[in-house]
């Protein structure tokens, strides 16, 4: 189980994270939603330890990351697989080193270990004869599955996904999504998404959590979600252009 | 009054800026020390780095300092000449590419080649979020990137260095032998009987410090960046600058320390 509690964090006096509470259960899918820049990327990089809060704590297994070491966070890190936003492979290394830098740079995998572990990572995502092409070779999607591949490689108890479906298209995208959803059935891992893709929320989730202005403002099954009365989840799940999100913001001029 | 308050505001900001970059600079190289020692040790990576800050600079080193002991051949020439004492240009070139023009040139051309292209990687990593990446695949930035380029910049600047001065003294020797008709022996004997360990050790010490200098400004130039493609170029830019600057800045104080405490 991973508690969020009483989170804050500031970036040059902005409060993006303000008193933030959040329980998300083991082996569920959580999707966090809000607005682009409300504060979700930063959130999932305070849950693996990247980002250190001006109070609060992260609670994951009864232990607080906010508190731990360098040492003790890289072995809780070594649990969790991280999928970014733009994949954020690493230009130098070919698919292959990609895939298997967690066994290559902590484990003493043997080759053979190695080439096995990359084959079966990468038919998870659907992907297979690509180990030797770089990064730059690869086409949005391609990218996307491979940093998908690469965060399972070494099976993670907990999967975050950083706007999973964006830069995609439509058809990748619910790809995508399955791919979430299978990886979820067949690893029995938590997972943790953030997104503002609502069909991609409604399809993956078993619990969607709204974050604005720095707050979790709601928090319920997908059903509970859609049906919402509250007037500032609904604009967004609906997508509407005015609403109490929107409130003093004039879009005429792009009219 | 408003004015003299936004110049003091100005100053203010000016200022803590500057004790911030300074002291990041401190913090990276202070971790990078701390990591160094620490297994795993990437020789791969190292020796890759070593290729490519070293060997890939030599031919822009063997042009550049050809030339300028050339240069300084024919410059001294114009003027000792008028004393009839062209003999003595072979030490002048000696001394200079030794204790000065090779350790500087050979840092400012590593500075803008090498400098300009750790911080325009890494900070393609920062802003596409690979370096984040590192850290969730539970690995330190410092150890994996910065180590192997510190390391392989403090092997191969001094020995681009030691290079440099042997190829200015045979821009010089060409200049002296063939356009101003010294003789081989007279201008070998010139070149090396008086120069000491003393003048080639302090140009080899200048260039351990530079390589520090190159290899931590363009680091933290490139792992500080943001703001995409435009914030990576202004990176770059930067990190050559102030390499530029404080290598001359360096090399007056080490010259400076050199000439009064090891006459």
């Amino acid at each position: 189980m991973i508690e969020i509690i009483n989170l804050c964090k500031s970036f040059n006096g902005h409060a993006v994270l303000d008193n933030l509470n959040l329980n998300i259960n083991t082996g569920e899918t959580t999707v966090i939603i809000g607005r682009s820049g409300c504060g979700k990327s930063v959130l999932l990089k305070h849950i693996i330890g990247i980002l250190r809060p001006d109070s609060g704590q992260v609670i994951v297994d009864g232990k607080d990351v906010t508190k731990m070491e360098e040492k003790e966070l890289n072995a809780l890190r070594l649990r969790f697989g991280m999928l970014f936003q733009g994949a954020a492979l690493f230009d130098s290394l070919n698919v292959r080193g990609n895939v298997a830098f967690n066994m290559i740079e902590h484990m003493n995998s043997k080759p053979s270990e190695i080439d096995k572990a990359v084959k079966e990572s990468l038919a998870l995502v659907g992907l297979k004869g690509i180990e030797d092409k770089k990064p730059a070779e690869l086409s949005g999607g391609m990218r996307k599955r491979v940093g998908l591949a690469r965060a399972i490689c070494i099976r993670p108890h907990i999967m975050l996904y950083d706007e999973p479906t964006t830069g995609v298209d439509p058809i990748m995208g619910d790809a995508v999504n399955d791919l979430i959803m299978e990886l979820h059935n067949k690893l029995k891992i938590t997972s943790i998404a953030v997104t503002h893709d609502m069909t991609s929320a409604y399809k993956i989730a078993d619990r969607i959590a709204m974050l604005y202005n720095g707050k979790i403002i709601a928090n319920g099954t997908p059903d509970e979600i859609k049906n919402t009365k509250d007037p500032i989840v609904r604009q967004f799940v609906t997508g509407a252009g005015k609403g109490p999100i929107t409130e003093g913001i004039d879009f005429e001029h792009l009219v | 009054m408003k004015m003299i308050l936004d110049m003091i505001r100005i100053l203010g900001e000016r200022f803590t800026g500057f004790i911030r970059y300074t002291g990041g600079l401190a913090v990276l190289t202070g971790q990078t020390l701390f990591w160094i020692p620490m297994p795993p040790f990437r020789r791969r990576q190292i020796f890759e780095q070593m290729s490519r800050i070293g060997v890939d600079s030599l031919p822009i080193v063997s042009l550049i300092s050809l030339f300028t002991g050339m240069v300084l051949a024919l410059q001294s020439a114009y003027q000792m000449q008028r004393f009839s004492a062209e003999m003595y240009i072979a030490s002048l070139v000696a001394f200079s590419m030794c204790r000065e023009l090779g350790p500087v040139l050979t840092a400012l051309i590593v500075a803008g080649r090498v400098g300009a292209s750790i911080t325009a990687e890494l900070g393609t990593m920062q802003v596409t979020e690979q370096i984040d990446a590192l850290e969730t695949l539970a690995t330190n930035p410092i150890k994996y990137l910065v180590v192997p380029r510190f390391l392989a910049l403090m092997i191969m600047l001094p020995l681009l260095t030691l290079y440099a001065d042997i190829i200015g003294m045979a821009g010089g020797y060409i200049i002296g032998v063939y356009k101003l008709g010294i003789s081989h022996a007279m201008y070998m004997k010139n070149t090396w009987h008086p120069l000491k360990c003393k003048d080639l050790f302090t140009g080899l010490i200048k260039s351990y410090f530079f390589a520090i200098i190159i290899c931590i400004v363009a680091c933290y130039e490139g792992m500080t960046a943001e703001g995409g493609a435009e914030g990576v170029g202004r990176s770059t830019t930067s990190s050559v600058v102030v390499s530029f600057i404080l290598i001359i800045a360096w090399d007056c104080f080490f010259t400076a320390l050199f000439y009064f405490v090891m006459r």
